[in-house]
């Protein structure tokens, strides 16, 4: 049923991803992809792999920004997945029942065999998690590796999602961010953890946690634009001098 | 977003077929159709086939088409699925609403009240597919549904213009009809393409990756060298150059033409009108289609932000 849980348990499975340590080495994105294309959504189609037009499904993406200018600049490196919301459209919006929340943990994830391949759930996520299976006719995302966390054959250390146990920096979390005393939860608190579009109402389970700016820079030290809109005599001046 | 032809054509033909129909239930409501049969066969014929050829080509872009009856069970959250379950309920009291006319010569107001009810709703369901998609800023607005709504109609009049004009059928509203139709549908274009030059969305490039507060976020490298799934998809983008002329056409050959056309056949014999009618019909056809083209390529997607737009 792609109507969300009507009793949603407190137990919110996430991940809270630093953004402050991440070293954008894209770790996290391979061992997804290593680990999931013989895990739970398994294959994780790629399309002419050694070609010139390389295609393929991926959970995990690791994009990189620069924010902010000179002093105050930062290169920021951003790995994105599915963020498991809590009020994910993704799901409402699935015309088969493919797509569902579970209600005991939170987690986002796809039935491939009652998915037709109608990509309208991708549409419906802001954030890309999702990504269509050309060879599968079905769409895929990330699990938050239900077949590792759970997965009692593991040693307990290992079960965490692969993007989490390979992160060489450890700026990834894993737990649950539905009870405010756990790790993640403390982390999410002491850091000032945030949503990505929050102004969208998806309400995402992962939070991130923002790059911590140097001491000396406490307060915002951008240098002061030099462009002056004048106006007026100013600019009547401005013109003149300018020639 | 990408352009997909079966998407285009599904929501350009059913909201024709169903404009028709309602139209012809409408039309036959008020007296102004009688039920002559050779006419219903034509006129239901190219309706229900508009409709129909509509909903298999929807089925044209899906991964497994063979499942596709199980989008019919989620009608409680999603739209699609509301669709599905709207677009075949229609059917009942179109075919009945048909075999009345068609076979029996007569009009059943039950069936064409349904039909004009069922109509309307299916093409509000189409509309609310897009236009309660929040990622997408061109789409989640006021103008999505009544946009739906007035084109299909102004493109089933033309059709219909057509037919009576061929069997000189005697409905001197029918032009007057049309030039309405299309003069509410270009209007609602001209206010919808005004709103999405003059807005934007809420998202930005600070709000999708949360760091604006550290100052205006630029892409620095991207996660992979080629295009994914998700550029493909939602990453479509159409040249500024080349909508304007688009909207153009829309406007002149999909609206202005034809609304012409229409008034000069109302005054013409039947001959010249049937052609002219039949010009008008393509042309306004023709203008929805690349209406909803533009409607999907010129609307942008917030993972696009992701991938280096500055805004969505």
């Amino acid at each position: 049923m792609t109507s969300l849980p009507a009793s949603p348990g407190a137990k919110k499975l996430g991940l809270v991803i630093d953004l402050d340590i991440c070293v954008g080495c894209h770790a996290c994105a391979v061992n997804c992809k290593e680990w999931n294309a013989g895990g739970h959504s398994a294959p994780l189609t790629d399309l002419d792999p050694y070609g010139k037009d390389v295609d393929g499904v991926w959970f995990n993406r690791v994009h990189s920004f620069e924010a902010g200018d000179h002093d105050c600049g930062r290169t920021v490196h951003f790995p994105r997945s599915c963020l498991h919301c809590e009020t994910p459209d993704c799901v409402t919006v699935c015309p088969t029942g493919a797509s569902y929340k579970r209600a005991e943990d939170g987690i986002v994830l796809v039935n491939p065999d009652t998915c037709i391949g109608c990509k309208l759930c991708s549409w419906a996520c802001p954030y890309g998690a999702r990504e269509f299976d050309e060879t599968d006719g079905v769409m895929k995302k990330c699990t938050l590796c239900i077949d590792r966390i759970y997965n009692e054959t593991m040693e307990e250390v290992d079960r965490v999602p692969a993007c989490v146990s390979t992160c060489p920096v450890s700026a990834r979390h894993f737990g649950d961010l539905g009870d405010p005393e756990s790790d993640v939860s403390r982390l999410v608190a002491a850091r000032q953890g945030y949503d990505l579009m929050p102004e969208l109402g998806y309400k995402p389970v992962n939070k991130y946690l923002p790059p911590r700016m140097p001491k000396r820079q406490a307060a915002p030290a951008l240098m002061p634009s030099e462009e002056v809109a004048a106006k007026g005599f100013l600019a009547w001046l401005d013109r003149m001098l300018s020639r | 977003m990408h352009p997909a032809v079966s998407i285009i054509f599904f929501t350009a033909a059913s909201g024709t077929g169903y404009g028709l129909l309602a139209l012809l239930a409408a039309g036959a409501l008020a007296g102004h159709l009688a039920a002559s049969p050779g006419f219903g066969l034509c006129a239901f014929g190219l309706g229900l086939g508009l409709v129909g050829a509509g909903l298999l080509s929807s089925l044209g872009h899906l991964g497994h088409p063979e499942r596709a009856w199980r989008a019919l069970t989620q009608w409680r959250s999603s739209w699609l699925s509301r669709e599905g379950v709207a677009a075949i309920a229609t059917f009942v009291p179109a075919l009945v609403f048909a075999g009345y006319w068609v076979l029996g010569g007569s009009i059943s107001a039950a069936a064409a009240v349904l039909t004009i009810v069922g109509a309307v709703v299916t093409t509000i369901c189409t509309a609310m597919i897009y236009a309660s998609l929040k990622p997408v800023h061109a789409w989640r607005n006021p103008w999505t549904v009544p946009i739906y709504l007035v084109l299909g109609f102004y493109a089933g009049a033309l059709w219909l213009a057509l037919l009576v004009f061929a069997f000189d059928l005697q409905m001197p509203g029918v032009s007057l009809l049309v030039a309405m139709l299309g003069l509410a549908g270009s209007a609602l274009k001209r206010g919808y393409w005004a709103f999405l030059d003059r807005g934007r969305a809420d998202s930005t490039p600070e709000t999708a990756t949360g760091l604006g507060t550290i100052g205006k976020v630029r892409m620095l490298d991207p996660p992979h060298t080629e295009s994914n799934y998700l550029q493909k998809e939602m990453g479509f983008r159409v040249a500024r150059k080349h909508s304007a002329r688009l909207r153009l056409l829309v406007l002149v050959a999909g609206f202005g033409v034809p609304i012409l056309l229409s008034l000069l056949a109302n005054v013409s014999g039947t001959g010249p009108a049937t052609f002219m009618s039949l010009l008008a019909a393509v042309l306004g056809s023709t203008g929805v289609v690349v209406e909803r083209w533009l409607f999907f390529a010129e609307a942008r997607h917030t993972v696009t932000l992701y991938y280096g737009a500055s805004h969505a």
